[in-house]
């Protein structure tokens, strides 16, 4: 499938001789797009050439391929919520700071609102979407809604993705802020699970319910 | 986000020589805080140089017995290697008390020693800030500091480095290799690449335009107990207020260097004699000339007592 | 349907369904990512614009000019909104800040343009290139300094009495033998939900469609139509899932405007969100205070005199933080004062978050009554239980509908092993960390209000539930379902609740913790109204038909639902309204929080160690939901008491921490397990669903809580919220 963000109808394609002929190049040093403004705000403006950049980008979203020819300023949480309309990712503050934005990609959890879709050439990404559908729930998403580990559900998706991470991340012996010992594997303690979820902001405040639910999956996992 | 132009490099050299052909290029590496700024148009790179996938994130030993760390491995792998674990505990610690798990999987070694400040009205493009734009002022003096930084600051800019890492590299007495667009290499302290901001705080680092830090050097393991003590309002997820990084020997003897209150991580190593006379007298050495806000003027005392429970839990 | 007396036996107390711990019934779609929230509906909406929100740079003046050269021309962009091209915009009913500013600035980061474009890439990058150049008046920033001259607060049509004042306070207080007199201050607080503030705005000739987030649709319907100047019946506003609200979106603000500005100065259907670092300044939160707190009581702990004043601020014309709310109410004692005083502060509009007055009141009641206790040598939670009133203490014979404070307290303490607790602060360590433990009384109003519902029946038995009502996370699809099944005699699995849309019968929306049990209570009204239609059209006499097991019953016959629906479906529509019970009887929901805190005797750092709420609130009609509800607000109650303030720059003028890194929220870090208990209870006054809130009343007193254990673990006393470490440190004694 080819996205194209960009109304063709109001834009000419750049010159692929532009684009560098070096392999490793994919984006387009100087894309040109001569977009033509009519009536803004009421009056007639003048039109004009100006430039804007774009770039093509080919990962996976749970497991189907895209091609795409993206902006280049357009962050992986954009492409996947505006472009590829898998909303269940969500935008809750688009700086880093409250998660809500996490999915998988290549297994490990991000933040995809701090990342360009431009960064993910070749990826695998996995959104909540990818991990179990109403029909056919993912264990995390089934032990959330047993132990009503959400209320308004907008953090939701982002906290069972970096649930998910969370378990295979202690299983890799990775250690965590609050690991009585760097050198031993980490437990799957209380403690270990609230910190390490500390990037997912519930504000509806949840948590007890979600450390609840994240336990019974760990348990039935371990 | 101004617009800019795209490309993604292969090898370093690559993306030095794009660096030094393109007006304007910035090198992207895990963009956790490149793109946040870019968002807020206080980063307006023309051209974005995606360094991500360029090699240099392989963690190995030196022949001296230290540890090479690719400027692009990020800090969840660094937290997690083996030997940082077993013999650079405190930097395995101030990894960890950082950010979150998504933000470590994504950020780098060499993006985290370049982070800006989290001051917020560096943050805030509207307010006066001479670290965004040179000569307009700053608002934090008079303004909401109780974050900002005691020492090292000037009449211009009281921001603080927000990170952690660094706090355990410069305890470590990491030193920092880069490479320029003509291929030249040279090998940095931390302390030769921070700058203190002085009366030009938009100049953070020494590093030249379009020069690239390739990888992180630490010196052989020197023993003693590692201790990273971050203070923070919150449990987690938040930024130093102070963090004490210590290397301590049984004999009392070791290394301390400070976060949250300079512009770059603060270590005086000539105050460290003192560390075997208690938290008081050492502190009063780090800290001294320090110019406190009536804000964060608290950040002293808290200096003190955090190394006091550091000292103490190194005793047991 | 009117509801005029207490409620006798009814369908709903069958229990079948009521009362009973479902899981949520949207679960399935919220784990999933399938849940749509505002900015969302692309499926409705195809080909939409993007807008993004300019915020004014100043706190305080007049725009000179707004220099649109570079962002006109800027690639994508299809139309830039400004007071200036769109004329004069009304006040909304409610709040009282301008949506769109120009020429006056009120506030900093008012919406002063909006810019719109192909895409958000080029909105945004556009909204930079505006150049605006401004004048700037000298503004009103600080709460403190404008405390003395700031007149009690104008007598609204609505809200709690300004002042009162019953016996003889000063004389009683002057004579009182043991005296607390003490100043406690909150800061501004901002409900931070996790979806921002957003809007998809689709005109269709002159009707406008919007897809939002607004917790009350009645209300936002109303203020679009004034705002903009359109007939009300020109609306249809649609928010079928919110992500979060606290009071923070409960009628029109600056998104739904700009996307509706923006919408028709393009000619297309426009999506917007207020970008995170906006929200904090550009819309509403929780306003800070300054409340003086009197009490006087005799060394037997009997309260002979109580007094609280509160001073808050907000923009010109906006209401005032009712804190002295919960005083009026909680305790015994003859001689009594309130007083709340409003100044005029140059800052965003202050108006209702969770528990709006009781949450802000209580913060510093509770504490006040810790420190009475300790100078009274009595037990906090004895000297509670001692002044609890069986009535209203303002108004003697007005009897509490139901109050069961004293046995939250008493249930609680025992459960939590109060009695171990260490009457002498500063004396329990572990370690490093000083414990401590603490308690606080929770009260909040359990206001109910009038609410409609359509019900239909179709041939198959399925009953599908219509009302305006939204579901911002409290459960309202669920407990909604459960009502009508409970009434119409299926389970749940037949039934289909349809929210969030206002062409739907009209509720009160979420907010002021009445959305449960109106909501339900409207749907009661229109479900016995089905039930006569049902018995009407299957001939069994109405006072004779059982609805049980999907099955109607009367003069020995036994029909399935669905027959009475066999020729047409049925529709039937009712509201419930209230008559003078709510005079009659005080309806309050109470609790009682314990918290047990660990302080680090070093750095002063604070962190909860267990946590306990004891509830009485009417039936609970869902108790995982309503648990849910409570270890919500306890949460926010810790970011109150340990974290959360907007910091305001008194010389710039404005909250410097606008973002969610600045203002800190409580992380799973910081929330251990909570324990709820909820206390059986009926509540006949309230209405036949004999329930009331729980939402709000879950954060009321959590933060003193917390004051009172860091209090038990230190000794070290801290009135200003929240308490950091940086308030404790210089007297926290590091020795083991």
């Amino acid at each position: 499938m080819l996205i194209n963000p960009i109304n063709r109808n109001t834009m000419e394609e750049s010159n692929e001789s532009t684009i560098s002929r070096r392999e490793m190049i994919v984006g387009t040093t100087a894309a040109i797009a001569a977009i033509t403004l009519a009536n803004v705000t009421g009056t007639q403006a003048a039109p004009h050439t100006v430039p804007l950049s774009l770039a093509k980008v080919s990962f996976t979203v749970n497991g189907q391929s895209h091609d795409l020819e993206m902006d280049t300023r357009t962050t992986l949480l954009d492409t996947l919520r505006e472009h590829l309309h898998f909303t269940g990712t969500k935008k809750g503050c688009d700086h880093g700071q409250c998660g809500a934005c996490t999915v998988l990609v290549n297994n490990q959890r991000i933040n995809s609102c701090l990342s360009l879709a431009l960064q993910h050439q070749g990826d695998t990404v996995t959104t909540i979407e990818g991990l179990g559908t109403p029909d056919k729930l993912h264990p995390m998403q089934a032990a959330f809604i047993k132990h009503d580990g959400y209320q308004c559900g907008y953090c939701t998706p982002g906290q069972i993705c970096s649930a998910v991470a969370v378990l295979n991340e202690i299983k890799a012996g990775i250690p965590s802020h609050v690991s009585a010992s760097l050198v031993e594997k980490p437990q799957l303690t209380n403690l270990e699970m609230r910190e390490r979820m500390s990037g997912n902001i519930c504000r509806c405040g949840a948590y007890s319910n979600i450390a609840e639910a994240i336990n019974e999956v760990a348990q039935k996992q371990a | 986000m101004k617009t800019f132009t795209y490309e993604r490099a292969s090898i370093p050299a690559e993306a030095t020589a794009a660096a030094a052909r393109t007006p304007g290029a910035k090198f992207l590496a895990g963009g956790t805080n490149l793109l946040d700024l870019m968002k807020l148009e206080i980063e307006a790179p023309q051209h974005i140089i995606d360094i991500g996938k360029i090699g240099l994130n392989k963690i190995e030993s030196t022949p001296a017995g230290g540890l090479h760390i690719g400027a692009l491995v990020t800090n969840t792998d660094l937290a997690a290697h083996p030997i940082v674990r077993r013999d650079y505990g405190l930097l395995a610690r101030a990894l960890l008390a950082g950010a979150s798990g998504q933000l470590r999987n994504k950020a780098t070694t060499a993006g985290n020693l370049l982070q800006r400040t989290r001051c917020p009205y560096f943050y805030d493009t509207n307010q006066l800030c001479n670290k965004r734009v040179p000569g307009s002022g700053c608002a934090a003096i008079a303004g909401f500091s109780r974050q900002l930084g005691i020492i090292g600051t000037s009449t211009s800019c009281i921001a603080t480095y927000p990170g952690d890492m660094a706090v355990a590299m410069r305890a470590l007495d990491a030193t920092v290799e880069t490479v320029k667009a003509n291929g030249a290499k040279r090998t940095l302290s931390l302390d030769q690449l921070y700058r203190l901001p002085g009366q030009t705080p938009h100049l953070e680092t020494t590093l030249e335009k379009n020069e690239l830090i390739t990888s992180i050097v630490l010196p052989p393991p020197v023993g003693g107990v590692h201790i990273y003590h971050k203070v923070r309002d919150r449990s987690s997820y938040a930024f130093a207020l102070v963090s004490v990084g210590a290397i301590l020997k049984k004999d009392g003897t070791g290394r301390v260097a400070v976060g949250g209150i300079a512009p770059r991580p603060w270590r005086i190593e000539s105050a460290e004699p003192l560390l075997p006379s208690g938290a008081k007298a050492f502190t009063a050495q780090l800290l001294k000339g320090a110019r406190p806000t009536k804000e964060n003027e608290f950040k002293l005392a808290l200096v003190e007592r955090t190394l006091t429970a550091v000292l103490n839990e190194a005793k047991h | 349907m009117k509801f005029e007396t207490p409620a006798g036996i009814n369908p709903i107390d069958q229990l079948r369904v009521i009362g009973k711990p479902t899981d949520r019934i949207e679960g399935p779609l919220k784990t999933t990512g399938t849940a749509k929230y505002a900015y969302e509906h692309n499926d409705e909406v195809s080909n939409p614009a993007y807008g993004y929100v300019v915020g004014a740079a100043i706190a305080k003046g007049r725009i000179k000019t707004i220099d649109q050269t570079k962002a006109k021309v800027a690639p994508g962009v299809l139309a830039i909104v400004t007071a200036a091209s769109v004329g004069a915009l009304q006040q909304g009913k409610f709040y009282v800040d301008r949506l769109l500013a120009g020429p006056e600035i009120d506030h900093y980061h008012q919406a002063v343009a909006v810019v719109v474009a192909e895409t958000f890439e080029q909105a945004r990058a556009a909204a930079s290139l505006l150049k605006i150049s401004y004048t700037k008046t000298k503004g009103v920033y600080d709460l403190a300094a404008a405390k003395d001259s700031a007149p009690i607060s104008r007598q609204g049509q609505s809200g709690p009495l300004r002042q009162t004042n019953v016996g003889d306070f000063d004389g009683a207080f002057a004579s009182a033998p043991v005296k607390l007199d003490e100043t406690y201050t909150t800061p501004d607080q901002t409900h931070a939900m996790m979806e921002p503030h957003a809007t998809i705005a689709h005109w269709d000739g002159d009707m406008l469609t919007c897809w939002c987030c607004i917790q009350q649709l009645n209300w936002g319907a109303r203020d679009v139509a004034t705002i903009l100047g359109i007939p009300q019946e020109n609306i249809r506003l649609i928010a079928t899932f919110i992500g979060g609200g606290f009071g923070g979106k409960g009628t029109a603000l600056s998104d739904i405007i700009a996307a509706s500005l923006a919408a028709q100065a393009a000619g297309r259907p426009v999506k917007l969100a207020l970008p995170r670092p906006l929200m904090m300044n550009n819309t509403i939160h929780r306003p800070a205070t300054i409340q003086r707190i009197r009490i006087g009581a005799t060394p037997d702990g009997t309260i002979t005199a109580i007094g609280h004043e509160s001073w808050s601020g907000n923009l010109p014309g906006g209401g005032v933080e009712s804190a002295t709310a919960s005083t009026r109410l909680l305790y015994a004692g003859a001689n009594r004062f309130t007083q709340l005083r409003l100044a005029v502060l140059d800052l965003a509009e202050g108006s209702a978050m969770r528990a709006p007055g009781e949450a802000t009141g209580m913060m510093a009641l509770e504490i006040a009554m810790d420190e009475l206790a300790e100078k009274l040598n009595i037990d906090p939670v004895a000297l509670r239980i001692k002044n609890d009133t069986q009535e209203d203490p303002e108004k003697p014979g007005r009897k509490f509908s139901s109050r069961k404070l004293v046995e939250c307290l008493q249930t609680g303490a025992g459960q939590f092993g109060w009695n171990k607790r260490q009457a002498k602060p500063g004396t329990v360590r572990e370690g490093q960390w000083l414990i401590g433990m603490g308690v606080a009384s929770a009260i909040r109003g359990a206001p109910i209000m009038k609410s409609a519902a359509r019900v239909r029946l179709n041939r198959e038995g399925i009953v599908t539930v219509e009302t305006d009502m939204t579901d911002i996370g409290t459960g309202s699809y669920t407990i909604i379902e459960q009502t009508a099944a409970e009434m119409m005699g299926v389970t749940m699995d037949k039934v289909v609740v349809k929210l969030g849309d206002s062409s739907f019968p009209t509720s009160p929306g979420s907010a002021g913790q009445w959305g449960a049990a109106s909501a339900t209570s409207g749907v009661y009204a229109a479900c016995v109204k089905l039930r006569d239609a049902v018995a009407n059209s299957l001939g069994v006499r109405v006072e004779e038909a059982e609805f049980v097991g999907g099955q109607v019953r009367g003069g020995n016959r036994s029909y399935p639902l669905g027959d009475a629906a066999k020729a047409t479906e049925l529709v039937a529509q009712d509201e419930m309204t209230y008559g003078t019970l709510s005079r009659e009887y005080a309806q309050d929901a109470f609790g009682a929080h314990f918290v047990e805190v660990g302080v680090n005797s070093y750095t002063g750092e604070i962190r909860v160690r267990r946590m306990l709420a004891v509830c009485h609130a009417g039936r609970i009609l869902n108790p995982k939901a309503a648990r849910s509800q409570i270890i919500g607000a306890m949460t926010m109650g810790v970011g109150a008491a340990l974290m959360e303030e907007l910091v305001v720059d008194k010389q710039v003028g404005f909250f410097v921490n606008h973002d969610l890194a600045g203002y800190e929220v409580p992380v799973h870090a910081d929330i251990p397990h909570q324990e709820v208990v909820l206390l059986e209870d009926l509540d006949p006054t309230m209405s036949p669903m004999k329930a009331k809130g729980i939402g709000e009343l879950g954060i009321v007193g959590v933060a003193a809580a917390v004051a009172n254990a860091v209090y038990n673990a230190t000794g070290i006393r801290v009135r200003e919220y929240p308490i950091t470490l940086d308030k404790l440190i210089d007297k926290l004694s590091i020795n083991a």
